[in-house]
């Protein structure tokens, strides 16, 4: 069976807590959900994760531990945490909005408010899911700067972005100024798409990989295990 | 010992106009509904709310309640987006204090310890600074050296809150498995009124329940009311799950012919 979009992007977003050791994944949205626990079930299997709600869960639903909304704010600030929060605009440097859209004194689109965005990205690493990459998300200015982008964090002790993921490809800022870089096209996208698609000027190395191909026993996990109703593939289609 | 048991409508009764209310709970989760629709049967108006936002600040942004609202988001959780709110701050309604969850929660405590304010590091570098131009930062005075955001304290005139179990004293019990702020919201305000699932002899908290869930302690409680079903539509574990169907026809239904029905005297428990 052929690997569908989707499912590069569960192996893209499992991908960013690779190496993370024993600390809280928090994905927010679907796909980051399916890769976290792909990634605890395979090559990051001391991440601790939650029911959702307040609840520290193993990977067969056993709690663990307790971690409501005060326990898990002071998590934040200690640091041993990596979130992957949605972003409906960012900008080259990495700031992020989901507060709203227009002017914030009086909003075209009121969205859902700065939320944690503030104190997650001054903490803990900090990466973004979009499951629909467009020029309205990937934008040259942010109308309000929830996530705090590289050009604002000078100084900021535990400043971090480790990844962009989207439904094209992943981006990171390993660029001398941390402007974003294209660091890979999940297969069957383009540079020039992904160019296209995006509001600013792209960092674009001359030699772009593709997304790495999910192993067989991944696959297995994805599609019989983690996820087996398929629903990857209502937040992202082929 | 007194007794604090009141009705709703005694509560709001103490309730001014011009009053800075924090309201508990998070999101669409264990919201003092019963209260709040009471205060919304009121004439109470011109509020100052503080809250983690769900329909509480949805219905009183409908009814043109709000003066200005402290907050770091609304949401209803499984409609991500409140609706009324979201109108409400389109038209510019009402004057906004956005603020990160966590910088609140410290704005809680303060206000909980009579503390001016707590060093928080938050909020630096993002527009929480543009969009609240009164915010101030600290030094650390120690080698260090960073700066912080000094959240000021978030002290209320009342607080609203409710929880599954309560004595006739105010002593709160929750009973799922997030306490959210509750006793936060109570220790930061002058006055904290506290509804409940039921009202049980205090000998009944801990006959199985851990002590431990004894959340709220009764000296930071000014009245207790009795309101069985008071957080719905919103979740109020483990005695209920979140009415989705009622949550989806309040979202969906324009907020005068809602009110109209939710409202009324006789509609749902606990009023």
């Amino acid at each position: 069976m052929t690997v569908t979009r989707a499912e590069y992007c569960v192996i893209a977003c499992a991908e960013a807590w690779r190496g993370d050791g024993e600390v809280l994944a928090s994905p927010m949205g679907l796909i980051p959900a399916v890769g976290a626990r792909l990634a605890r079930r395979t090559f990051s299997p001391d991440l601790l994760m939650t029911d959702g709600e307040a609840l520290l869960v193993g990977v067969d639903g056993t709690v663990e531990g307790w971690l409501p909304y005060r326990r898990h704010l002071a998590l934040v600030t200690g640091g041993r945490r990596h979130v992957m929060m949605g972003a409906s605009q960012i900008d080259r440097y990495g700031n992020q909005n989901i507060s709203c859209i227009g002017d914030w004194a009086r909003p075209k689109r009121q969205l859902l408010g700065v939320r944690g965005a503030p104190v997650n990205t001054l903490n803990n690493p900090t990466s973004y899911w979009v499951p629909r990459h467009s020029r309205r998300v990937f934008v040259e200015k942010v109308d309000m700067v929830c996530g705090v982008g590289y050009d604002h964090a000078d100084g900021a002790p535990y400043h971090r972005i480790p990844r962009v993921v989207s439904d094209l490809g992943v981006f990171d800022f390993a660029t001398p100024d941390h402007s974003m870089r294209l660091a890979s096209v999940h297969p069957g996208v383009t540079v020039a798409q992904v160019r296209e698609a995006t509001g600013f000027d792209l960092v674009v190395p001359d030699e772009v990989p593709c997304t790495r191909q999910p192993t067989d026993r991944e696959l297995r996990l994805i599609r019989e295990v983690i996820d087996p109703q398929n629903a990857r593939s209502r937040e992202v289609g082929d | 010992m007194s007794d604090k048991t009141m009705t709703a409508d005694e509560v709001v009764s103490r309730l001014r106009s011009g009053m800075t209310l924090g309201i508990g709970g998070w999101g669409s989760r264990r919201k003092p509904m019963a209260l709040v629709r009471a205060l919304l049967r009121s004439e109470v108006t011109d509020l100052t709310i503080v809250a983690y936002g769900g329909p509480d600040v949805g219905m009183l942004a409908a009814a043109g309640r709000i003066r200005k609202l402290v907050a770091a988001f609304v949401t209803l959780d499984s409609i991500p987006l409140e609706p009324h709110y979201r109108a409400a701050r389109e038209a510019g309604a009402f004057e906004l204090m956005e603020i990160d969850e966590a910088m609140f929660m410290w704005g809680l405590h303060a206000a909980a310890n009579r503390l001016p304010f707590l060093p928080v590091r938050a909020g630096l570098g993002s527009d929480v600074m543009r969009v609240n131009p009164g915010l101030r930062t600290v030094t650390s005075p120690y080698d260090d050296g960073e700066t912080f955001v000094a959240v000021p304290a978030l002290r209320l005139d009342a607080a609203l809150v409710h929880v599954n179990r309560a004595d006739r004293q105010g002593n709160g019990q929750y009973l799922g498995p997030d306490p959210y702020f509750d006793d936060l919201f109570c220790e930061a305000a002058d006055t904290a009124y506290l509804s409940c699932e039921r009202v049980v002899d205090t000998a009944e908290l801990t006959k199985e329940a851990a002590p431990q869930s004894l959340l709220i302690g009764r000296h930071t409680v000014t009245g207790v009311v009795e309101a069985p079903n008071g957080a719905h539509f919103t979740s109020c574990a483990p005695d209920y799950a979140r009415d989705e169907a009622a949550q989806r026809e309040y979202a969906t239904t324009p907020w005068p012919e809602f009110a109209e029905r939710y409202l009324a005297p006789s509609e749902g428990a606990g009023s």
